[in-house]
């Protein structure tokens, strides 16, 4: 049996994924001292780390040496963080870093982790505690210094996205030991400025050691303490501080503060035209409604034959006439004339009867009248005395040798009176 | 209140209520034209706003005071 030979690039390509497979490989942390430094044209870092017994090659790759924050240097102590892998031209396995922190600062670094984690304990990270950020803030405290491109980054992009507010810049030293107390201090001014809406607070980026007071206890105090939103813009994307927890907003950079800040003008136009459009759509959708309901009503029976309508008024009206007719003065002559009618009737009966009684009344008046005629006492054999035709009384009314006749019940007689003798007793 | 005044944070409020208002309820023609011509009116006295500012402006707090602010851009 034969065996059969690897190739060295096979080998090579086994050990190089062995490498990376390896999860104790993958991210590693490794503390030593840089021998051989050399950084070439395009920027990448090359140089051995070593301690008293060991050493390893090591590759940062310029992306990454970009972000360290200082020159490394031959002898320094520094702390490297990434991965184990092959490099198979020269088969020789090396550290690709990512990161480089000198070990004199790990010291700060570990005061960082500590104060983190004592502060998050204390909920000044909490969600709960964050204050929402102002939708169109009039007025925006920026604490940063007054000549540094944080400044000038936040006036340029907020000058672009949203020209109606004002900024007031607390002009404020950023690094350096009295930074603390400033930051803290324009911190509470501006927030008892009614004029401000919100807080920004910012600086550019630098080292561990230049950020630091952002890490310090009592600017986290201050910021959980304001009563306005405080956005935090501390360094670069990669540099978390105490300062960004704390905050209301994180943002990356200052830049990226002034764009949260404030809405962008653009969308702002945008959601204008917007608005607009819908109205136009919902006023035409109204009118197209209306229109819609007009001609349904149009084609309602009772509009498209009207005489409908008028037939049910003219019952009505009928019904109305009728009752109408009732009341009708006509109706009330007729029965009024009927009424008189019959009164009259009456009235005629009873004048009829009361004619009656008085014909009856005149009749034994006459029957008495007659029974009165003097000629009636002739004819009873009385006689009766007339002067010149007219009857006498008294025998004052005649004198001696006048003429009188006396009328007797079978003729007349002319006398002469001789002599008259007046009664001593005249009975009356 | 003068609608020239106001804030465009408080116009645009008006004009996304309107617009609300408009949208939901089932109003009478009469009505809905006269929102229809305030919301209007608000969107433009917005836009107006937004194409007169010309540039924010800047202060600077000094001793306790309000001053001009005056970028050095030969700084740094």
């Amino acid at each position: 049996m034969e065996r059969k030979a690897l190739t060295v690039t096979a080998l090579t390509r086994y050990i190089k994924y062995k490498f990376d497979h390896d999860k104790h490989l993958e991210d590693v942390l490794l503390k030593g001292e840089i021998s051989n430094f050399k950084r070439n044209v395009r920027g990448h870092f090359y140089f051995t780390l070593k301690d008293d017994n060991a050493q390893i090659s090591v590759v940062m790759f310029a992306s990454k040496a970009r972000r360290v924050q200082f020159m490394p240097k031959e002898g320094m102590n520094v702390l490297l963080r990434g991965n184990i892998s092959v490099y198979e031209v020269s088969g020789s396995y090396q550290l690709y870093a990512d990161t480089m922190e000198e070990v004199g600062l790990g010291n700060l670094y570990q005061a960082y982790l500590q104060l983190k984690e004592q502060l998050e304990k204390q909920g000044l990270f909490d969600e709960s505690h964050k204050k929402p950020l102002p939708r169109f803030p009039r007025q925006i405290a920026v604490l940063t210094s007054a000549t540094g491109a944080a400044v000038r980054d936040i006036i340029h992009i907020i000058n672009r996205r949203y020209p109606l507010c004002t900024l007031l810049i607390y002009p404020t030293t950023v690094q350096g030991e009295q930074a603390k107390h400033m930051i803290v201090e324009n911190l509470q001014a501006a927030d008892q400025n009614p004029d401000n809406d919100l807080i920004i607070l910012g600086r550019g980026g630098g080292s561990i050691e230049d950020l630091w007071a952002f890490n310090e206890e009592i600017v986290a105090r201050a910021i959980y303490e304001t009563k306005l939103p405080v956005i935090a813009a501390v360094g670069h994307e990669t540099d978390f501080t105490i300062a960004d927890f704390v905050a209301d907003k994180r943002a990356p950079t200052p830049s990226g503060a002034a764009e949260i800040a404030v809405p962008d003008q653009h969308v702002l136009l945008r959601d204008l035209h917007n608005h607009q459009t819908r109205l136009h759509d919902r006023l035409n959708q109204i009118l197209t409604d209306k229109h819609r309901q007009v001609r349904q009503l149009a084609e309602r029976y009772v509009l498209k034959e009207p005489a409908r309508l008028l037939h049910t008024a003219e019952q009505r009206l009928d019904d109305l006439m009728h009752r109408l007719q009732m009341r009708h003065p006509e109706k009330q002559l007729v029965d009024g004339k009927e009424t008189l009618r019959k009164t009259r009737t009456e009235l005629h009966r009873a004048f009829t009867r009361v004619q009656e009684l008085k014909q009856q009344k005149l009749e034994n008046l006459e029957n008495r009248l007659m029974s009165l005629d003097p000629r009636r006492i002739v004819d009873q054999g009385y006689i009766l005395g007339k002067k010149d035709g007219r009857i006498i009384k008294s025998i004052h009314e005649v004198a001696p040798g006048d003429t009188l006749e006396l009328e007797l019940k079978d003729g007349q007689l002319e006398t002469k009176v001789i002599d008259k003798k007046k009664k001593e007793h005249p009975y009356e | 209140m003068s609608k020239e005044k106001q804030s465009f944070e408080a116009s645009l409020k008006e004009l996304e209520q309107i617009v609300k208002a408009l949208e939901s309820g089932d109003l009478p023609l009469e009505e809905a034209v006269k929102k229809y011509e305030e919301g209007i009116k608000f969107s433009q006295h917005c836009q107006n706003l937004l194409k007169e500012a010309e540039s924010v402006l800047t202060k600077m707090m000094k001793n306790g005071e309000e001053t001009d602010f005056e970028l050095n851009n030969n700084e740094e």
